[in-house]
């Protein structure tokens, strides 16, 4: 049917393949949450029967379960330890070949070719993350070409949340739970005695395209209505949760006790393992690899994920500038929390809690702000 | 970013263990333009990159001139270069000494051992006829004499500058003076209202040297330092060399310590 930018429209739960088929016949290889080792990772998905229905997630400080739901829903979890990250910035990938010949060194860049990705099910705290990335990747001087390609070639299809896991703090971050930022569909999945559909609005003319193939019928007051209510609720979960805190004065916060004994508290606890920051969506941090051949005559570069708590990553001849895991702790939640807003003009954190659920220890980036808030006001 | 090929035109072994490269570019393009305090990324085949400060004059706009010491494996590569041989280059990057806040200034420059190959640059654009810095005072502190930089140069610039060195270590025939280079300001008279200072070394020094400098009434603004740290990508975007707020490859690595003084003193930042 012929669709309207500013309208919503009704997609039925048992019509949601064709939102699927549309994206790979618009060219698209479709990604989505898919179920691996008992956690919901993202990958590729062929159908809506690849999608997770029916599960849903049970996350705590250290803690990810999954469980089955009491209904059949899609969209019925929160967010597990992949980010989108994962197919923008690669945790691998090489960056160039170099071949030492007769006339000496020659060095060609690798380009790898580039399927445009359509994004299915990427939450409002996740566009935020990517939003954040564009920050580090294109707006200086340099940009990061395979990031740009990456990214200036995805389709994103955004999921309202209508619940919270007890690590989700969105709402303290201000990213969330409704989809706060540009995406090419937007949908919000609702379950009701009667009903399962989706309400679609598109938020591009890529978007638009998409809609104008699938059997959707406009939306009416009430099904607006019944979509604030279940994004009321994900927002009250975490409301009336213990991560709620107030957010807008943390970079003072922490320039004001970045030599507080509670990072030495923090430090007794943390194993310096680098999880919340593979897990963490706005984590940037690279490192390179050189390496070559055991004829020595051809050699590699490759760029591939790395972590601020490693002891290699701040070495300089001498040794490491942060020693411990009292300064790297440190590091990292003063970067997150405080320099990311003189650097990038914006936090690095989203609040989508994959820190919190992925420690090891239970370590809870919102406990130890709190903590440190109390301590200041005391 | 993928680097430029630049072969080795002339080698110069500074010290064991130190040495000083001549790089130009391979193909007949001339290399890219430079500010003093500048780095470059030198890629040594299959061992790596490294940051490495430009060393040369902003007006020999054939070469790129780097000093180097060994002390992991990528400088080791490079001190396997000689002449002829080539390796990979990118840069210029960074920020580099306000040559143009000289102007009318007594300029104190302040070296640590290998903190001189950074500052040399801006020696040799202060010398130039179109400097129009009205004193330059070069203070050089080294292990012993035979570690000093540039013995040569040294002497000839000591006709056009004020010269005064330091060794921690005194080896025979040794006629100046003895202890950190720090103590040389002690004794200096300095007119804080007309002069700027430029440090490199290590942080211990600097620190030491800013101490000093601020003790003169040396206003922070008159103070510019240069930072290190591990770097991989030179362009802001592994993350590595954060200090701070900053980024040393983007935001330095040359500072006005007016600018980053909170973070200065501040230890495992």
């Amino acid at each position: 049917m012929k669709v309207q930018n500013a309208t919503s429209y009704i997609l039925l739960s048992d019509k949601l393949n064709s939102l699927i088929h549309s994206l790979q016949q618009a060219g698209y290889q479709v990604i989505g949450p898919v179920i691996v080792d008992q956690t919901i990772i993202y990958d590729h998905i062929n159908s809506a029967d690849d999608l997770p229905q029916g599960w849903t997630d049970e996350q705590d400080k250290g803690r990810y379960r999954l469980k089955r739901r009491q209904d059949s829903a899609y969209f019925g979890f929160n967010v597990g330890p992949n980010s989108w990250k994962k197919y923008l910035q690669l945790p691998r990938r090489q960056v160039w070949n170099a071949q030492k010949t007769a006339d000496g060194i020659h060095i060609e860049p690798v380009n790898s070719a580039i399927t445009p990705l359509a994004f299915l099910g990427i939450r409002s705290c996740e566009l935020h993350a990517i939003a954040i990335q564009d920050r580090v990747f294109l707006s200086g001087e340099y940009h990061n070409e395979d990031y740009k390609q990456r990214r200036q070639s995805i389709f994103t299809v955004a999921v309202n949340c209508t619940q919270a896991a007890a690590t989700c703090f969105c709402t303290s971050m201000n990213t969330g739970p409704a989809v706060s930022l540009p995406c090419d569909l937007e949908i919000t999945e609702i379950i009701n005695d009667n009903e399962h559909y989706f309400l679609l609005r598109c938020g591009s003319e890529k978007g638009e395209l998409i809609l104008q193939q699938l059997p959707v019928t406009p939306a009416t007051s009430e099904h607006h209505q019944q979509q604030k209510a279940a994004i009321s609720q994900a927002e009250e979960q975490m409301s009336a949760g213990p991560r709620m805190f107030d957010s807008s004065d943390l970079q003072a916060l922490l320039y004001r006790n970045y030599e507080s004994p509670l990072w030495s508290d923090i430090a007794e606890r943390c194993l310096s393992c680098a999880n919340c920051t593979l897990v963490c969506p706005t984590c940037f941090c690279s490192s390179v690899e050189d390496t070559t051949d055991l004829s020595g005559d051809h050699a590699e570069r490759w760029e591939q994920w790395d972590s601020c708590f490693t002891a290699d990553f701040s070495y300089i001849h001498g040794g490491s500038v942060r020693p411990d895991t009292r300064s790297r702790y440190r590091q990292w939640m003063t970067h997150k929390l405080a320099t990311w807003h003189e650097q990038f003009n914006t936090s690095g954190c989203v609040g989508c809690g994959r820190c919190v659920a992925w420690c090891p220890v239970g370590i809870d980036i919102t406990e130890e702000v709190i903590r440190f808030q109390k301590a200041d006001s005391s | 970013m993928i680097p430029d090929i630049f072969y080795v035109q002339r080698r110069i072994e500074e010290y064991p263990g130190t040495f000083t490269l001549h790089i130009k570019k391979k193909e007949a393009h001339p290399r890219l333009s430079f500010q003093p305090g500048q780095f470059n990324m030198l890629y040594a085949f299959g061992a790596g990159e490294v940051p490495i400060s430009m060393s040369g004059s902003v007006y020999n706009t054939s070469v790129y001139i780097h000093t180097i010491r060994t002390l992991g494996q990528v400088t080791q590569a490079l001190e396997q270069l000689r002449e002829g041989d080539q390796l990979g280059v990118r840069g210029p990057f960074g920020k580099g000494w306000p040559v143009g806040k000289t102007a009318g200034k007594t300029v104190l420059l302040i070296a640590g051992g290998l903190g001189l190959a950074p500052l040399r640059p801006l020696v040799y654009s202060l010398l130039d006829k179109n400097s129009a810095a009205t004193d330059v005072r070069l203070f050089y502190g080294a292990k012993s004499q035979p570690e000093m930089l540039y013995s040569v140069e040294l002497k000839h610039w000591e006709q056009q500058l004020t010269l005064q060195t330091s060794v921690d270590m005194a080896t025979p025939g040794w006629q100046s003076n003895v202890g950190a280079v720090t103590h040389l300001l002690t004794a200096t008279k300095i007119d804080p209202e007309n002069s700027i200072a430029f440090i490199c070394g290590p942080e211990i020094m600097m620190r030491f040297a800013i101490q000093e400098l601020i003790k003169k009434n040396l206003p922070r603004a008159s103070i510019y330092l240069s930072m290190e740290r591990n770097m991989k990508c030179a362009i802001g975007h592994c993350g590595h060399c954060q200090w701070g707020p900053a980024f040393i490859c983007k935001d330095g690595p040359v500072f006005c310590y007016q600018e980053i003084y909170p973070w200065f003193h501040r230890q495992e930042v």
